[in-house]
């Protein structure tokens, strides 16, 4: 099947402190990325329950993306090494349900990283087309 | 809670509007749920932008407003101390479809996700509470970090204000890299002359506790209350006791080279970095004393008359309560051996600027004489190349600011001191921006008859007793060859090597050049993300002396902004617990980095003076009992919905 004219839906969990400031950053430096990439805001990546994963996938979206401090860095200090660990429990339970874990993908993105984010986005969705919709219709 | 929603979509000039379809987004939302009223406006940040804003919230009755414009970032503390005379702050929220949308996206698609981030924080709106800021209380002293001469500013203008400091100084002497230059741009002042008063006014001023030799280990809490850990490490000399008479140099049988005269000058394992280094105390280098760890030899302390010195010294953790912190911890000269296509700066005759700084200098170590290090003698040519390291994205990208300035006054010094010398100068633009810098750099290109070449240098090489030095002269476009007798690379800029892992004490992000993040490019050049931390000097990005000194006395007002008050104002966005329901498993405890989640009859409590609201508690509870204020499940559940 050719999926290549679908436009998935991406949700971005951005942590405060570094990935949302690093998408700020991708928009001040003006690099383009494609749209299909919507963000949410938290406060730091160990906010995100594994729930919020599991709703994104339920509701309808392709692919679920994490954006958080490098390890070291995170504003609260260890929030992101959970998330890393959620990340990776997360993968074994998506492959279980059936659903490609590389539809979930963790990055850490500093307030400097903006070309970083960009590319990451860019690659990201890009990674998603190819997988192709998480429902087929 | 709202019911009545006004929407505010900035056009930013063009910034959003010559993207997104700024009307149609407006017309969109008019007849979402909860939508009372939507608009727009060129800038919604300006005055009668915010006019506006409070005109229609009397007008059309709003309770809550959602301003479409820039990042958060950047106007969300502007816009919810407008909407603070009409309601509670947390019924102003800002979607970002500037950054984050028209900046990075192109035509149709950025109109509809702007809907999207625009009806996604609706829904985020619909569940805010309102809120009241937590008051904690403030430390009322300042940590500074670095005593170059940006942390000195910092510390005299902190301390001149009536409050305590405390500077730490990784060396054994404050002064930083000032210390070691000669002369300064563009005026020629003795830099010794105009730094040493200021390193005395600081030891000698009763608010600032000076601590030379001494390292920060850790640092935890949050504006108004951070803690702060200290190793004071081991000079081995009492600083009171020690007279600076010299016995103890004279004595020392260990030769090893001098850090400060970048390790072109001799000094003992018992030294003071530099006669006028502050505090004025020898110190024993750990590494090459043979005294400390095998009796071997004891010759500083039987030469010594007051008795200061006590190799049983050991170091010192000191721990520090400070209500913000100044990092002021300069820049290290990008690493020539990293630079293949000049030899990778080995040869003796081909020296760093700050080698010839430290030449130029009456106490360096050559005395002041300017010689080819190889031979002693006199050179006769000099070759000076400015961006080695910066400027070529091979190594740093960026431009290192101050390069262009002081090789002019390399080369006229130079020439004052060599008046039949040829001096040569290689650049790539010339960049005098300062006040008095373009006249500076006129004088020496006409006066001073130093030839500048525009072009880059391909190659150095030895050959016999020269420096061969290959390059182009772009405006004649004609090969260039000089013989020299001593090369002087004006090397890059980098943050100090230490920067990365105090960064990360801090809490803030370093860039490629490792330099400090700050909150705002623009608006915001001296805070960092987090607050209660201020960037001075070069550890923000490379400047020159009187932007160091600015930006040094900018954070010292920010922080005296802190300091004027009695209680501080927290974010309220703590994680509260369900008590009916919690199980008592006690996951949250275990998890919390701040310990702010205790035990209480059995089940978990939020201490809320000591969250800062990360939510690892909430994600990590297995009953879904813990909120987050105002990031809550339900919200974050009705944005997904929304955008998918």
């Amino acid at each position: 099947m050719n999926y290549k004219n679908f436009e998935p839906k991406i949700i971005a969990f951005l942590c405060n402190w570094c990935a949302y400031a690093g998408a700020d950053m991708a928009g001040t430096s003006r690099l383009k990325y494609p749209a299909n990439v919507v963000p949410i805001k938290v406060m730091c990546s160990g906010r995100i329950d594994p729930e919020f994963v599991i709703d994104a996938f339920e509701k309808g979206a392709d692919g679920v993306f994490i954006g958080g401090c490098h390890p070291g860095d995170c504003h609260y200090v260890n929030g992101n090494i959970r998330t890393r660990r959620r990340v990776a429990m997360m993968k074994k339970l998506l492959e279980q349900m059936g659903i490609n874990p590389r539809r979930l993908r963790l990055e850490w993105i500093s307030a400097t990283e903006g070309a970083k984010f960009a590319k990451v986005m860019e690659e990201f969705v890009n990674e998603i087309r190819e997988i192709g919709p998480l429902r087929r219709k | 809670m709202a019911r009545r929603i006004g929407i505010f979509v900035c056009h930013c000039g063009v910034n959003i509007a010559g993207v997104v379809d700024v009307e149609r987004v407006a017309e969109e939302l008019r007849s979402y749920p909860g939508v009372a009223f939507s608009t727009t406006y060129q800038y919604m940040c300006s005055e009668p932008g915010q006019n506006l804003i409070r005109q229609k919230i009397e007008e059309e009755n709003l309770d809550a407003v959602i301003i479409a414009a820039c990042s958060p970032a950047m106007h969300e503390e502007t816009f919810r101390n407008v909407c603070k005379d009409y309601f509670n702050a947390y019924r102003c929220e800002m979607a970002n479809i500037r950054e984050q949308c028209s900046w990075v996206h192109d035509g149709e698609e950025a109109t509809e996700k702007a809907i999207k981030i625009i009806k996604a924080t609706i829904e985020k709106l619909r569940g805010n509470e309102d809120l009241m800021p937590i008051l904690v209380p403030v430390e009322k002293k300042c940590l500074v970090i670095g005593g170059g001469i940006a942390g000195i500013q910092a510390a005299l203008d902190i301390a001149d204000a009536g409050y305590k400091v405390i500077l730490v100084e990784k060396e054994a002497s404050i002064g930083g890299r000032m210390a070691q230059l000669s002369e300064t741009f563009p005026t020629l002042d003795c830099s010794q002359c105009i730094l040493t008063p200021k390193m005395v006014a600081v030891a000698r001023h009763p608010n600032i506790k000076l601590m030379a030799y001494s390292e920060i280990i850790d640092i935890s809490g949050y504006i108004g209350n951070f803690d702060v850990k200290i190793l004071k490490k081991p000079r081995y000399v009492d600083e009171v006791a020690c007279t600076v008479c010299g016995d103890c140099e004279d004595a020392c049988p260990v030769i090893v080279p001098n850090e400060f005269d970048m390790e072109k000058k001799p000094r003992k394992a018992i030294y003071i970095p530099f006669p006028q280094a502050v505090p004025s105390t020898y110190t024993i280098d750990r590494e090459a004393c043979l005294g400390l760890a095998p009796l071997t030899c004891a010759q500083c302390k039987e030469a010594c008359e007051a008795n200061a010195i006590d190799y049983d010294m050991q170091p010192k953790i000191i721990e520090e309560k400070v209500g913000a912190i100044i990092v002021a911890t300069g820049y290290d000269l990008y690493d020539k051996n990293k630079l293949v296509e000049y030899g990778y700066g080995e040869d003796d005759d081909i020296i760093t600027s700050l080698e010839f700084e430290r030449m130029l200098s009456a106490s360096g170590p050559t005395g002041g004489h300017i010689i080819k290090p190889s031979t002693g003698e006199t050179p006769k040519k000099v070759v000076f190349i400015q961006c080695a390291g910066s400027r070529d994205v091979q190594h740093m990208p960026y431009c290192s600011s101050i390069c262009c300035m002081y090789t002019a006054k390399h080369a006229l010094l130079y020439k004052h001191h060599v008046p039949d010398g040829e001096a040569y100068i290689f650049y790539i633009d010339i960049r005098a921006t300062g006040k008095g810098y373009e006249e500076f750099i006129t004088r020496v290109m006409e006066e001073e008859r130093i030839n500048y070449i525009r072009g880059k240098v391909a190659k150095i090489f030895r050959e016999g007793d020269k420096i061969v030095v290959w390059g182009v002269d772009t405006l004649t476009g004609k090969k260039v060859e000089i013989k020299a007798d001593l090369v002087v690379l004006a090397m890059a800029i980098v943050g100090k090597k230490e920067t990365r892992e105090l960064a990360k004490l801090l809490k803030v992000a370093t860039d490629e050049g490792r330099f400090l993040k700050e909150s705002h490019p623009k608006l915001k050049p001296v805070e960092a993300l987090s607050r209660g931390i201020y960037f001075a000097g070069c550890a923000q990005a490379p400047k020159d002396i009187p932007a160091a000194v600015a930006q040094a006395s900018a954070a010292a007002s920010k922080v005296l902004a802190i300091f004027a008050k009695d209680k501080l104002e927290k974010d309220p966005l703590v994680a509260v617990v369900d008590e009916e329901h919690c199980s008592g498993c006690g996951v949250c405890i275990s998890v919390c980095p701040y310990g702010a989640m205790t035990w209480q009859n059995g089940k978990a409590k939020c201490i809320e003076a000591l969250c800062e609201g990360c939510g690892t508690c909430a994600a990590a509870c297995p009953s879904n009992n813990i909120e987050m204020r105002n990031y809550k499940d339900e919200q974050i559940e009705k944005m997904l919905e929304v955008i998918i």
